[in-house]
Formats: structure tokens, C-alpha cells, sequence
């Protein structure tokens, strides 16, 4: 029993061990830097590892995209530039937040798209019903007229009694 | 009868999102265009694997040929070489990018397994990799005879890349190039 439980410290730290070396520190000159560092590491995507930001991939190129990033600002590039230099080598698809127009115009625009669609949507159906009602109620029919007065003439003797 | 009709709404809007879903089954994320499409290939100086003088853009330009990013820790280049070696047998012009390896290693499997490569640029830090938008190796770029990339293949060439996509762009490409 104890054997085992060493053996779960054992992995428990070794796993640790080996997650906590892969993520590389680096110094900054100016906490503004690091700030901006944080901003953009999250804001730029792993071409590799298509769902994760630089900042949380292991993969080699969100290494290494890393390491540049740390390299420009301490070199004084700007966010534009930095952004400007990732694209001009992977494209737009490493930002999540692409540039607007050209191929990502549709991406940009399909929300305001949709929901205009679902208005439409919306507003059609809601017409509909309000057409209906709006109907004239059919006339009773002499034999429907003459069934109902014999009905409500025997709710009224029933009462009376 | 109108309103009968208009019950199928879903049903086709069922339809088109399934067109959708089903042409999405057959797309790979990870084929992106490269941003450098019809770019001039970067101007670098590397040294060259197993030489003494360092390579430059103009040692790889000058006639269409293609551009293969390699290292031995990469599982897919091994399964690829077998096809680079018989597309060089053809003649096809293969530059190859020894991207983040080690010098000793990437010799030693040239001569294990044979050498497709006109040259091998020695990318030990990933400079060059990084400038021309590499994420993986292997990865293959079409340089037309004037150093710019047409085409870039991500992942294993193999008789059917090389057929479908590959070749076609390859020939025309040569058709274009001014007869000396």
C-alpha cells in the first residue's frame, strides 16, 4: 500500500517535473513589456497546433514564435509591426482577431449577417398568425343557429328548476 | 397548400448544412496557403551541409525546382525520402532546408538512405524556416526559375501529390521559362 502510494507521489511529481520544463521564462526590461508580451502571445495562434495561442502550445513553432515575440518587443517594435511581420510569413489565420476585408470580410460579417437573418425570420412568422385572427368569424349556419338556441334554452329551463 | 410547402423548410435548410458538413469532411485544416505565395524567396545566408562556404538565395534559384524542408526527428521525411530520391532520378531539381537538426545526423542519413538533394541549406536555428512560414517539416515549396514560390505542400510528397498537384504546376512552370 505504501508502495503504491509512493509510486503515485512519484508520477504525480515526475509529470510535473517535466510540464514545468517546457515553459520557457523570459526577462523583461519594463513590466509594460511583459504586458504587452501577455496580450499578444494570447492574441497570436499556433499555425501548427490550429486551436491554441502561441501562449499555450508546446509545439516547437509556438516556441520559437515565442522566442521572436520576446526578441522584437525587447528590439522596440510596436504591436502593429510585430503583428505585421507574423502575417507577412503565416498569413492572417496566425491572428484570432483577423484583419478586416479581402477573404476574412465574410468572417467578420457573418454574425451581423445571421442575426439579421433571424429577424427576418422572426418577423415573418410573428405576421403570420396576426393574418389569421384578423379573419371574419364564419356565420353560423341556420341548422348550427337553431341547434344552439334549442341548447341554451335547455340550460336556461335547467336553471330554472 | 402553400403552408403544407413551408413545413419542408427545415428539411432544406437540413440539407444545405449537410452539404456544408459533408464538404468539410473531405477539407484538411492543416493545408493552408502559404502567405509567401508568389513572393520572392527570402534572401538568407546559411551554411551549406557538409561544405565549407555558406549558401545564398542565388545558389537555389535559376531554374524551377523544388524546395524540401527536412530533419531527421521528422517520422514523416524518412517515409517521404524513398519518392525525393525517385523524383531527382527524373531529374526534378530538390533543394533541400535542413531545418533544426543536428549537421552530423542529417550526413549520415544522406548516406544511409540515399541523396535526392542538389544541396542542403543547414537552417539550424529555423531563420530561414521562420521567414518563409514553415510549422512542420516535411514541407515542400515550387520555386519557379526566377526564386519565387508558387506553390507550397505541406506534409509528404508521394506519387499522388506529385501527380495531381505537383507535376502540372511543375510543367507549366517550366513551359513558362524563357528558352536559352
Amino acid at each position: 500500500m505504501i508502495a503504491l502510494r509512493q509510486l503515485l507521489f512519484a508520477v504525480l511529481f515526475l509529470h510535473a517535473g517535466f510540464s514545468l520544463a517546457l515553459i520557457e521564462t523570459y526577462e523583461f526590461s519594463s513590466p509594460e513589456l511583459e504586458a504587452r508580451y501577455q496580450m499578444l502571445s494570447e492574441e497570436l495562434r499556433c499555425p501548427k497546433c490550429q486551436n491554441q495561442t502561441i501562449e499555450d502550445s508546446n509545439a516547437p513553432i509556438a516556441q520559437d514564435l515565442r522566442k521572436l515575440l520576446h526578441q522584437q518587443l525587447e528590439q522596440g517594435a510596436s504591436d502593429e509591426e510585430v503583428l505585421e511581420y507574423m502575417v507577412a510569413r503565416y498569413g492572417e489565420f496566425v491572428r484570432y482577431r483577423p484583419r478586416f476585408g479581402g477573404t476574412t470580410m465574410l468572417l467578420w460579417m457573418a454574425p451581423v449577417l445571421l442575426l439579421l437573418a433571424g429577424v427576418g425570420v422572426l418577423m415573418l412568422t410573428l405576421r403570420r398568425p396576426s393574418g389569421v385572427s384578423h379573419k371574419k368569424p364564419t356565420e353560423l349556419s341556420a341548422e348550427e343557429q337553431a341547434r344552439l338556441d334549442a341548447l341554451l334554452a335547455q340550460d336556461e329551463t335547467g336553471k330554472n328548476s | 397548400m402553400g403552408s403544407r410547402l413551408k413545413l419542408f423548410i427545415p428539411l432544406l435548410l437540413f440539407a444545405i448544412l449537410a452539404l456544408f458538413l459533408f464538404r468539410g469532411l473531405g477539407l484538411d485544416p492543416a493545408e493552408m496557403p502559404s502567405a509567401l505565395i508568389d513572393q520572392p524567396l527570402p534572401e538568407f545566408s546559411l551554411p551549406e551541409l557538409g561544405g565549407a562556404s555558406n549558401l545564398s538565395r542565388a545558389d537555389v534559384i535559376g531554374q524551377v525546382g523544388l524546395l524540401n524542408v527536412w530533419a531527421t526527428w521528422c517520422v514523416a521525411c524518412r517515409v517521404e525520402h524513398p519518392y525525393l530520391l525517385e523524383l531527382a532520378g527524373q531529374g526534378v531539381p530538390i533543394f533541400g532546408l535542413n531545418y533544426k537538426d543536428d549537421d552530423r545526423g542529417a550526413s549520415e542519413w544522406l548516406v544511409e538512405l540515399g541523396n535526392p538533394y542538389e544541396l542542403n541549406i543547414v537552417d539550424r536555428e529555423g531563420t530561414l524556416g521562420l521567414d518563409l512560414g514553415v510549422y512542420g517539416a516535411p514541407e515542400t515549396y515550387l520555386l519557379d526559375a526566377q526564386g519565387v514560390i508558387r506553390f507550397r505542400h505541406v506534409g509528404i510528397v508521394d506519387q499522388n501529390v506529385w501527380a495531381t498537384i505537383l507535376q502540372p504546376l511543375y510543367q507549366s512552370l517550366q513551359a513558362e521559362m524563357p528558352v536559352q
